[in-house]
């Protein structure tokens, strides 16, 4: 008992041959997709590399770059055998690898819902990776004319600007670590002695952010230095000021967009599985109806299409029963063997 | 003697057909490009339209968004007359139309060239409105609490953050401006008070500029006030400081990018150009080359394709010859009329 038989005539063999076609060319663009989504991913990774320490970890967006690359060559073989099932002559020549072509499309759209699955698993390892690397991150702010680490400044800075955020988790985590070089610090004045001899490491420490903590959409004029101190400024009270500067921390903020642009791709990749599940169950039911002519002659006859030759269940057993074999046909071999061996 | 001249058979007769039909819808694309293209260039004006003074530079964005919606429409026809060519029946009555169609095609082609070579001379006109709008910017900058200009501040400063300049034609106009509001200055304290009194106006100027100057290329954290003061810093001498601010003014930054815009724009335009022009010609001589078959006894023989029937100057003494006889049309009447009535007179 064949599983979802459909009956097929000449004219709806070629209007099948001919959409399935068209659903494999649709399907190479959504293999190209994929390969472009993950390019962007890995560029987007790249540029914020140092953000992250450089240690984040490429394996997703490779693999995305890989399985792209796969659904188009794959798509475009489907859509060539379905271009050619129209002449029985063509037909014969790929009939032998239908049955191993569909069993790796299979198991590709198997590999895909992992990818999918991983998409958006993949944020929780991503978010340690960044709280790591932005703590490192700001203490090399002041490190200008350390080279590898020049340009962590202008890094911060931009990536601050551009996500509207201000330190770690928020704005406070400059107050901890010397942000300012020690070449623009005047050790001879008072004020940078006492500052420096009021903590443990020799550390010039003090309550003010850098330039790119400013909020554009503050009323006032931005207060970057003395901030938890009332009186230094004029009308003002830090523990209601909220407009000043950003108060989003960075790892969230990037956390946020990552885990966004993660989430799209994990979604777009699930649409694309649905896609090359349906061109594979078209392209069976294709080979299906071109194998099972009821006069074998006439290619205009009638014909049946079918998903599974027999049931879901008898399908089964039967591969356990091929995988046992072939796993029995080695110890087979040495039981012959062995009575040979007694009986002389 | 007509004008380049061209024999066509009946397969090249077929070919010249399709090919243009072909090329007629991807003058259809190019018109759509054009849109696209006037569309980007007026939303990124707008986006920039609080710092800009009057709206004289949108006539170019607005020509070629005019001329992309007709040129769809002009090339669509086209394409439609290139389809029933080669169908002697219905090819007729779309041949009244072809002459008017030419006059269209060749109004759009100097519309767009008007547009390209208005985006040249509006640049003076673009750059005294930003100058203004820029300068108006700056100088209400403080009024936050004020409906109208409340963000003002915002957009002075998210405009020197993205095109990276301070200031309309550097940091120091900040110095000229007060740009703090009264409202966050204490006018019981000393400091505040001579400044105040320094200036005619009792404004509260400073030697200082907002956060959105600050360049994060500098090595060193940003430095916002006491620009001119070299002992209020460590290490730090403002004649020979070039990193700590952005050294551009906004308005020389704003033009350029316009500019940039524009001669990127420019060279797609000409193409569009380019391939109107080359469908005109193309209709010209399959209009000519089917009227030349239909006069033919054997419609499928050889016939003549031409740009002009007659030489230029024989076609534009004709076309002289035709308006004149228009305008002439009167006064001959009147004359006969006179003639006619003086004759019973005097018979």
């Amino acid at each position: 008992m064949a599983l979802m038989k459909v009956k097929f005539d000449l004219k709806k063999r070629v209007k099948l041959a001919q959409f399935v076609w068209f659903m494999y060319w649709f399907s190479v663009m959504a293999g190209v997709l994929v390969f472009s989504m993950g390019l962007f991913f890995k560029i987007e990774l790249r540029k914020r590399s140092e953000l992250m320490d450089n240690n984040e970890s490429h394996f997703l967006p490779n693999l995305l770059i890989i399985v792209g690359l796969v659904a188009c060559g794959l798509n475009a073989l489907g859509g060539k055998i379905c271009y050619d099932s129209l002449d029985p002559a063509k037909f014969a020549t790929w009939k032998p690898i239908m049955k191993p072509f569909l069993v790796s499309c299979l198991f590709f759209n198997i590999l895909l819902v992992v990818v999918a699955l991983l998409c958006f698993v993949m944020r929780i390892p991503f978010q340690f990776t960044l709280a790591e690397g932005l703590k490192n991150g700001m203490k090399f702010y002041k490190d200008t004319d350390t080279p590898g680490r020049c340009y962590m400044k202008r890094t911060l800075d931009l990536m601050q600007m551009e996500f509207r955020c201000c330190g770690n988790n928020n704005y406070r985590d400059w107050f901890e670590i010397q942000w300012v070089s020690n070449r623009y610090l005047n050790f001879a004045a008072k004020e940078v002695k006492d500052r420096i001899g009021s903590n443990v490491d020799g550390q010039y420490l003090m309550d003010g952010v850098p330039f790119s903590c400013c909020n554009p959409s503050s009323p006032r004029p931005c207060i970057q230095g003395q901030m938890t101190n009332n009186t230094a400024h004029y009308s003002y009270d830090h523990y209601t000021e909220e407009l000043n500067v950003w108060k989003r921390g960075c790892r969230d903020a990037l956390l946020s967009y990552y885990g966004g642009l993660m989430n799209t791709i994990g979604a777009l990749v699930l649409l694309v599985t649905i896609l090359e599940v349906g061109v594979m169950v078209g392209l069976q039911y294709v080979d299906t109806s071109l194998s099972t002519l009821s006069n074998p002659e006439d290619p205009e006859s009638e014909s049946e299409g079918y998903l599974l030759e027999k049931t879901v269940k008898e399908t089964y057993t039967d591969i356990m029963a091929k995988m046992k074999s072939m796993g029995k046909g080695n110890q087979v071999e040495g039981g012959e063997e062995a009575p040979v061996a007694t009986v002389s | 003697m007509a004008l380049l001249k061209m024999k066509f058979p009946l397969q090249r007769r077929v070919r010249l057909a399709q090919g243009l039909w072909l090329l007629s819808w991807v003058a259809v694309m190019c018109g759509a490009f054009t849109f696209c293209l006037g569309i980007y260039l007026k939303t990124e004006l707008l986006r920039r339209a609080e710092v800009m003074d009057n709206s004289e530079i949108h006539v170019v964005p607005n020509i070629l968004i005019l001329v992309g919606i007709a040129s769809i429409g002009t090339n669509m026809f086209a394409g439609r007359v290139c389809q029933d060519s080669l169908d002697p029946a219905r090819f007729p009555r779309w041949k009244p139309l072809l002459l008017p169609w030419m006059a269209v095609a060749l109004l759009l082609c100097a519309l767009l060239i008007a547009s390209v070579v208005l985006s040249y001379c509006l640049q003076g006109s673009l750059e005294e409105s930003l100058k203004v709008g820029l300068r108006n910017g700056i100088r209400f900058y403080r009024d936050t609490d004020v409906p109208g200009r409340c963000f003002q501040k915002e957009t002075i400063d998210r405009l020197q953050m993205e095109l990276r300049c301070c200031g309309n034609n550097n940091h120091r106009d900040w110095f000229e401006v007060q740009w703090i509001s009264n409202r966050y200055l204490d006018f019981t304290s000393k400091e505040v008070k001579d400044r105040v009194r320094s200036n005619v106006d009792g404004r509260y100027l400073l030697d200082g500029v907002p956060f959105s100057c600050c360049n994060p290329s500098s090595p060193r954290p940003c430095l916002q006030q006491h620009l001119l003061d070299n002992k209020a810093h460590f290490n730090y001498e403002h004649q020979s400081e070039e990193l700590n601010l952005y050294n551009r003014g906004c308005r020389k930054a704003l033009v350029d990018y316009y500019m940039g815009l524009m001669n990127t724009i420019g060279p797609g335009i000409l193409s569009v150009i380019s391939m109107q022009l080359s469908v005109m010609v193309s209709l010209r001589y399959l209009q000519t080359a089917m009227e030349g078959a239909e006069a033919l006894e054997n419609p499928e023989d050889e016939s003549e394709g031409y740009i002009l029937e007659k030489g230029i100057y024989e076609t534009v003494a004709e076309a002289k010859a035709t308006t004149l006889s228009f305008f002439k049309f009167g006064t001959v009447e009147a004359e006969t009329t006179d003639a006619e009535k003086a004759a019973p007179e005097s018979g």
